[in-house]
């Protein structure tokens, strides 16, 4: 694609494929889907996703601009880079679709997710509970005699390693919010 | 509201059938002259019909159903015109606002179940937005690659009054697709157009859809540079039949030369198809030593089946003005010397002759009912529709097509049942021409009921169907691919179609003869209002070329057209 003199992670021509040949590793992408906030838009995202047999790991979805209506999608999922593609291009076609961003090719981005923890326990188990909450920078939100609750930020990968920790200490529910992302920068 | 909308869109026919939660807009529709509406047998009908009249005038057709199971019953004729691009303009009647989601009567998720199967679609819940929305709708079926838009309105929305927005008042959409191409791309593609040495183009339903003026610079591309054409089923038309470049349709039943040549060639210029599978055959074994350039509208059928080397998003029409302004700046070049040991080739593939038949016998050779009907209309003012199967397919290899919106077939969904509406919703666009649907006998039947139709509008459509009292394509799957057993392949208890027509009210022919074969195309033709011709075919010929499916090229089955031979040979040639 060199030719074509497109920006290494552009997005605006998604269905140039950015890589030297069609893979079959799959990869783990974070799309940034910017969306008119109609009736039925998270419907035909996830119906895009479905039916045409695509991976969805996470999907948050809330409006973030309330005078022109719009919300922004996030979308963690993965594929063959061929298949990712499809899915931006898939995605740039629907109609209230306004961008399509992908995160993981477009340079720096942040992704954070939060989440809650219930954990039960007594005596030893709880303290090393409360310990390790304080080690990952987790808050507690809610506490009783024999639980807590942990609220806790950052990426994926920190959830699932406190959520993993907090397993043989008592952990009871888990709540995820997905995962929120944006480009650094400008 | 809604007649006034469509008026100011252009419209001038809509196809529908009423019910319940569309009276308030049939009330419109009885009271004004400017728009006809036809009424159709089925829904389905009303789909296909409003195809038919899109693919044959380059406009969008409207249909107008009711809630419930009219829109329902639309869902097939949707779905056919979403895979094959045809711009359609939906309105189905919904049950009052108040009344969603309590399962009232003749209540459907019509958004919800049309949402896969259109472009777009709208459920509108304030009059005040109605007439924008469909404003909007049009715009969004007719604009990037065309398709088909509903818009579900609820029968309160339908009574209440608002103001009218007018299209020039109407607010613009944000929904804007990329026409021009990159500039880079099509310079690159153009440096490989001078280069190539076994170079094809390979043209789709897109040049169709991008109107006659991008046929008209496809032409002047292929007669300048004098490189050889094949198309996909939807395509035909684009480039002549009768053109010097033109190497016939290519695909699973298509011809021997045009898919050695995509096979063997060095460079592929697709324009406006999408490598569907039944022209890739097995992808791995697609065109392995080619340069493909790929000019598609729409981004999403870039890379999707196969990976090219120059994606061009634009519109074809835009895209091909653009290549041959440079290419002309750079001299119209081309390796001549290349290209005239490339057509050497071609011409020793084009001798084998995929798609000679012999007819011998009392009994009608499909081929030859076709041929004959070529050979009879040829100079006509002729569209042509279809149904799916055999039939379709023969009509695509022996009839001629010279202009671009003259052959309106179902390639995407295979729906049997689109070509009797299909040609009613082309008579109906075009009154004085020649409209025949060449159909199978099982396919004709699935809506037969739209010959009623036909009568009530005096559409003269010529149904003509080529019995051969069984579902032949299934028969021949069954055949080739299953052991010859025949599971369900019959067509039994057949009407009699004379008298079938005759109930309808039109006319009825039979042949079943060679002899007697031009006498009732004659008949056919003659005749001043619509006809079905029952010609009666060998029951157990099967569709060659053919490439069975998941296969590569070089396992083409080119059946009696071929000796033993000539098949090694075009193994070598694979090697
Ligand atoms: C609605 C629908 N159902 C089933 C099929 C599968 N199918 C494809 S061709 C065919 C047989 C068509 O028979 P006929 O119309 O007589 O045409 P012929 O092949 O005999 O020319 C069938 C059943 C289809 N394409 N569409
Ligand atoms: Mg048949």
């Amino acid at each position: 694609m060199s030719a074509l003199k497109i920006k290494k992670g552009s997005t605006k021509h998604s269905a140039y494929n950015l890589r030297s040949d069609f893979s079959d590793v799959t990869e783990t992408h974070t799309l940034a889907v910017l969306v008119d906030n109609e009736a039925g838009v998270l419907a035909r995202v996830i119906g895009l996703f479905s039916g045409r047999g695509y991976n969805i790991d996470s999907l948050t979805v809330a409006e973030v601009d309330h005078t022109g209506h719009t919300s922004r999608i996030t979308i963690v999922t993965t594929g063959t880079p061929q298949v990712i593609e499809q899915i931006k291009a898939q995605l740039g076609r629907i109609v209230p679709v306004h961008e399509v961003h992908d995160l993981t090719v477009e340079g720096a981005s942040v992704e954070r997710e939060l989440a809650l923890l219930k954990v039960a326990g007594l005596g030893d188990k709880r303290v090393e509970a409360l310990r390790l909450a304080d080690i990952f920078r987790a808050n507690v939100v809610d506490s009783t005699l024999e639980s807590f609750i942990f609220e806790i930020t950052g990426t994926s990968e920190k959830i699932e390693a406190f959520a993993e920790l907090m397993g043989p200490l008592g952990l009871v529910e888990v709540a995820r919010t997905g995962v929120a992302a944006l480009s650094r920068g400008q | 509201m809604v007649v006034q909308a469509l008026r100011d869109q252009g419209v001038d026919v809509v196809f529908g059938y009423p019910g319940g939660a569309v009276l308030p807009i049939y009330d419109e529709v009885f009271q004004q002259n400017d728009i006809r509406h036809v009424l159709v047998r089925h829904e389905q009908g009303a789909v296909h019909a409003a195809e038919g009249y899109a693919r044959s005038t380059g406009k969008p057709g409207v249909v107008l159903v009711t809630s419930g199971p009219g829109a329902t019953n639309a869902v097939t004729g949707i779905t056919d015109a979403l895979m094959d691009s045809i711009p359609l303009v939906v309105l189905s009647g919904q049950v009052p606002t108040f009344m969603i989601g309590t399962d009232a009567f003749q209540e459907a998720d019509t958004v919800g179940i049309t949402r896969a199967c259109t472009k777009h679609n709208w459920l509108v819940k304030d009059t005040a937005n109605l007439s924008g929305t469909i404003h909007e709708a049009f715009h969004v079926a007719t604009t990037g690659r065309p398709g088909p838009v509903l818009i579900d309105i609820p029968k309160d929305v339908q009574f209440a009054s608002a103001t009218y927005t007018s299209p020039q008042k109407a607010k613009t959409s944000h929904y804007q697709p990329t026409v021009k191409g990159d500039m880079d791309a099509i310079k690159e593609l153009v440096e490989a157009i001078e280069k190539a040495k076994k170079p094809i183009i390979y043209t789709g339903g897109g040049v169709i859809n991008s109107g006659p003026a991008a046929s008209l610079l496809l032409r002047e591309l292929v007669d300048s540079s004098g490189f050889p054409v094949t198309s996909t089923l939807m395509g035909l038309g684009a480039y002549p039949g009768t053109g010097k470049n033109w190497l016939g349709m290519l695909g699973m039943h298509g011809l021997y030369e045009a898919n050695m040549a995509m096979h063997d060639c060095d460079l592929m210029i697709n324009i406006g198809a999408r490598f569907d599978d039944r022209i890739t055959g097995l992808v791995s074994a697609f065109s392995p030593n080619s340069k493909k350039a790929h000019i598609d509208i729409d981004p999403s059928s870039v890379n999707k089946v196969i990976r090219v080397d120059i994606p061009i998003i634009g519109d074809v029409g835009h895209v091909l003005e653009d290549i041959l302004k440079i290419w002309k700046s750079r001299g119209r070049k081309t390796d001549k010397e290349a290209l005239q040991s490339w057509w050497s080739k071609i011409e020793e593939w084009k001798k084998i002759d995929c798609l000679s038949f012999k007819q011998t016998g009392p009994v009608i050779k499909p081929q030859y009912a076709l041929h004959r009907l070529e050979e009879l209309t040829r100079d006509h003012d002729r569209y042509i529709c279809t149904e799916v199967g055999q039939h379709q397919m023969w009509a695509a290899q022996y009839l001629t097509f010279d202009d671009p919106n003259r052959w309106m077939t179902s390639g995407g969904l295979g729906t049997m049942g689109y070509g009797l509406p299909a040609s009613v919703g082309v008579q109906m666009a075009h009154p004085e021409a020649l409209v025949i649907n060449v159909a199978g006998e099982a396919s004709w039947l699935m809506n037969m009921q739209e010959m009623g139709t036909a009568v009530q509008f005096r559409l003269p459509v010529k149904q003509f169907i080529l019995n051969n009292e069984r579902l032949g394509m299934v028969r021949q799957w069954q055949e080739l691919l299953h052991g010859e057993r025949y599971s369900q392949s019959w067509s039994e208890a057949l009407p009699d179609f004379v008298k079938l027509a005759e109930a309808f009210g039109c006319k009825g022919i039979k042949v079943d003869n060679p002899d007697d074969l031009d006498e009732a195309i004659m008949e056919m033709l003659a005749y001043d209002g619509p006809v079905i011709l029952d010609c009666l075919v060998e029951k157990h010929e099967n569709c060659f070329p053919m490439i069975p499916s998941g296969e590569p090229h070089n396992k083409m089955l080119l059946g009696e057209a071929t000796t033993k031979d000539a098949i090694g040979k075009s193994g070598a040639v694979l090697v």
